[in-house]
């Protein structure tokens, strides 16, 4: 055992990796409940892979055959309907858990100095991650995948002077059908998950070299003993790999109630409109894209069309999303957790959240008067927390932070 | 702080349990996913048994019916053949067809069919799977000349087989081709896939 | 304090998305069906009445006759002597008697049910069986309440008139409950499974629960340094 060890350690940094990033890797010994979802979400990149795979070996990825290909999967290969469901169901998951493992960085700051980029490569992991989603809930060719990749992809064709070139350029066509289908299909197989997973990889590189952050938002690093151990750090294996086994197995109790019990959960993880095949003549009553995308489909819809263009909406949802990576300098706060924030913060992140949470449900409605004017004023909320978020992050009086992290 | 000891015999053992509990779950996990491999419901309808009408079929004429994805052979043996078949047992590897995974109990017999006259075979060899050709004709210069009474030559490595689909001895192919399961509708209809009721 | 936010915030987002999703598509109010797909013999009651009264214009498309033979425990040769009315095989998918050309001909085009139940919902299937009346401006003399100006005969219109309301309900009921049944065949499963599932999980849960307290106890009373 010991000489297999010592055979390729000589070959490959096999026990220091261990070391470094399992066995000696220092954690805060304070961790909570929103620590949980770090882990939680490579866990569901690995179902989506696993269940990808296999469900790539029976998908077909043309427009004659793409929407039987997946009944097919329902019904006739064995044990599909299950594979299926802990695809779709894990789409969903992976919008619940990173949305969560997002709100703990802003409750505690993790994104503040030193982990900035940590910061942005999770921001363009989200922004990946809902392309890649994007991308997939078009491959089962119902009504809604067609008609969200229509609307999806006529944004483009906003774009002033290049907009139709660039539309033709991502149709390969004169409107949605096959040619989209096709090179979704390989984006969505390969390409973004190529991409997710050099991310997630960099995402924790980089976790790995600054070191956790924590509910108390202050460096462990900071106090260490004779050997140069953080005193409130505690070795990530045994005891946080112990914690988050806890952590997977009661998410996997939640994630199999749902794909047991309500795989459609009640039109929100499975649209009914996408049980009918698409068809190019006849547009669903009501289209919306699915709940993880609607707060930035209601930014779009609420910025009204200004010179005859729908350009502005278009730029608005895009802007909502890249105002993100600017976070860390536009947080102006000492303190990194919300425990020692002032209260400015802490009302405008509630605000925030709030507003978050609204458009995702103005996002799935049809637009009414009354819709349309919470709609804006939600967008204006939304990004009033980034643009006033110099201000009320270097107003009001902070607590006093710890020396050491609090039970 | 009070100094209590680690209960090392309690570590083990909730270490051991979730191991064990945690990997059957992942072999329950497994089934779903290796299943998926196995025929689909649509592969299996694909596969269901098919009939061949042989009423128009002459002597030592053959059809090549697809069966599961695979060649079936299905062709008339005149009296002569028949005869020649029994000559042939000393060059043959197997010739009793004792190899019970090769054919059907009733086609466990000389002709290796149920009626002496109609032969029903599928065409792939036991060898690597290529699907032999047909070739009739007596003493086929190519074919050893004299002692060839007709049957049955793989391209690929060479194997010979008789007209029952029997092997020959010294060819890479080691058992004999395989009969499908196959019974008479009528006089002059086959279903292949089914087996005759007992 | 900070929990009871959460709370709030939690309860607030389950109230919103407690709503069906398409809900707004649907202003025409729709009856309870009630079915339950766990009764079998309703299923097969249904499969039969389907078969008589639907198929003739509406294929299942995705769906084989022996897959229902073996979901719903009707032996092959009875399958064969009254399910398939053509020579097509049992493993085969289930297509409509008529042609297509002649469909669009006389109705326009009989969409195919496999997964009606998915699109529309049992609410909408079992309102629309009941919603037929008389209208004689339509070419079959009758109309439908959910669906205006369908042109689709009420071809239940005998049933109708030979039995009781409470029979004729239960009919259309089992028809409801079977195309439910033909939209998601793993239904028959999955709650079953489901429940088996959870069990596993919760003693996997257990262990490992017991199994973080139990090295825990090292950080409670600082003792893992011991080791270094």
């Amino acid at each position: 055992m010991n000489n297999n060890k010592n055979w390729i350690d000589q070959r490959f940094p096999l026990t220091k990796v261990w070391n470094e990033h399992l066995a000696e890797y220092y954690t805060p010994r304070n961790f909570n409940f929103w620590y949980f979802f770090g882990s939680l979400a490579m866990l569901v990149l690995v179902i989506q892979i696993v269940t990808g795979i296999f469900l790539t070996m029976h998908f077909k990825p043309d427009a004659i055959h793409a929407f039987a290909s997946v009944e097919y999967i329902m019904r006739d290969v064995n044990w599909g309907w299950l594979i299926r469901y802990l695809h779709s169901t894990g789409a969903s998951a992976f919008f619940v858990v990173i949305y969560l493992h997002i709100h703990r960085s802003l409750l505690y700051g993790s994104y503040k100095t030193p982990r900035e980029l940590i910061w942005i490569l999770g921001m363009v992991l989200y922004i990946a991650l809902m392309a890649e989603a994007f991308m997939g809930y078009v491959l089962p060719w119902g009504q809604m995948s067609y008609w969200g990749a229509q609307v999806i992809i006529s944004l483009f064709g906003s774009v002033p002077i290049f907009g139709p070139d660039i539309l033709t350029f991502i149709l390969g066509d004169y409107a949605v059908g096959d040619p989209v289908l096709n090179r979704f299909f390989s984006l969505h197989v390969i390409a973004l998950p190529l991409i997710l997973v050099i991310l997630v990889f960099l995402h924790i590189v980089a976790l790995h070299t600054v070191g956790s952050n924590n509910p108390d938002g202050i460096e462990i690093k900071k106090i260490k003993n004779k050997e140069g151990i953080p005193k409130d750090g505690v070795p990530f294996h045994p005891y946080y790999s112990v914690k988050d086994i806890v952590g997977v197995v009661v998410f996997l109790m939640i994630f199999s109630a749902v794909v047991f019990f309500a795989p459609a959960m009640n039109g929100y993880f499975l649209e009914s409109s996408n049980f009918i095949e698409a068809n190019p003549l006849q547009t669903p009553n009501h289209i919306a894209p699915l709940w993880y995308l609607t707060p930035f489909y209601s930014i779009l819809r609420a910025i009204p069309p200004m010179f005859g263009s729908q350009f502005p909406g278009v730029v608005g949802m895009f802007a909502s999303l890249l105002i993100l990576i600017a976070l860390p300098w536009l947080d102006r706060s000492k303190v990194k957790s919300i425990r020692y924030r002032s209260w400015p913060y802490k009302i405008a992140l509630g605000i925030f959240v709030i507003s978050f949470i609204i458009l995702g449900y103005l996002g799935m409605q049809p637009v009414t008067p009354i819709n349309a004017l919470l709609a804006r004023v939600f967008t204006f909320t939304y990004f009033g927390f980034f643009i006033l978020m110099p201000w009320f992050t270097s107003i009001g009086k902070t607590k006093s932070l710890p020396i050491r992290v609090t039970e | 702080m009070s100094e209590q000891e680690i209960d090392l015999k309690k570590r083990r053992f909730l270490t051991s349990a979730t191991s064990v509990v945690g990997a059957i779950g992942v072999g329950f996990v497994l089934v779903p996913f290796l299943s998926s491999w196995m025929p689909s419901a649509r592969a299996k309808a694909a596969g269901a048994p098919i009939d061949v009408d042989i009423s128009k079929l002459n002597n030592g004429q053959l059809v090549r019916v697809l069966w599961r994805k695979k060649p079936v052979w299905i062709f008339k043996r005149d009296k002569k053949t028949i005869e020649n078949l029994i000559t042939l047992n000393s060059i043959l590897t197997d010739p009793n067809s004792n190899e019970v995974s090769q054919q059907p109990k009733y086609a466990q017999n000389p002709y290796r069919s149920i009626n002496p006259d109609v032969a029903v075979i599928i065409g792939v060899c036991t060898h690597l799977g290529c699907s032999p050709t047909y070739r009739p004709e007596i003493g086929a210069s190519d074919l050893g000349g004299k002692s060839w009474k007709g049957g049955f030559y793989c391209p690929c490595h060479g194997s010979k087989f008789d007209l029952a689909g029997r092997v020959y001895t010294g060819v890479p192919a080691p058992t004999n081709l395989v009969i499908p399961p196959y019974h008479f509708v009528a006089d002059s209809l086959i279903r292949i896939g089914v087996d005759p009721k007992a | 304090m900070k929990n009871k936010v959460y709370i709030l915030l939690i309860a607030v987002v389950i109230l919103i998305f407690s709503f069906n999703a398409s809900a707004s598509d649907n202003e025409i109010h729709l009856d309870q069906a009630n079915t339950d797909i766990n009764d079998k013999k309703s299923l097969r009651r249904g499969a039969k009445l389907f078969m008589n009264y639907c198929s003739g214009c509406h294929s299942i498309q995705f769906m084989r006759y022996n897959r229902i033979g073996k979901d719903l425990n009707i032996a092959d040769a009875e399958i064969e002597k009254h399910f398939i009315l053509g020579n097509e095989k049992i493993g085969e998918t289930i297509t409509s008697a008529m042609s297509v050309t002649d469909a669009n001909q006389w109705f326009g085009i009989s969409p195919d049910l496999s997964l009606v139940s998915r699109s529309k919902g049992v609410d909408w299937i079992y309102s629309y069986l009941h919603g037929f009346y008389k209208d004689n401006s339509r070419i079959f003399g009758v109309n439908n309440h959910i669906l205006k100006n369908v042109s689709m005969p009420d071809v239940l219109w005998k049933l109708k008139q030979d039995k009781s309301n409470k029979k004729f309900d239960q009919d259309i009921r089992d028809i409801t409950n079977f195309l439910d049944y033909v939209g998601e065949p793993a239904k028959l499963v999955r709650f079953n499974l489901g429940i088996k599932v959870l069990g596993f999980l919760l003693i996997l849960f257990i262990f490992s629960y017991l199994l973080k307290i139990e090295y825990w106890k090292d950080i409670k009373y600082g003792k893992w340094r011991a080791k270094h």
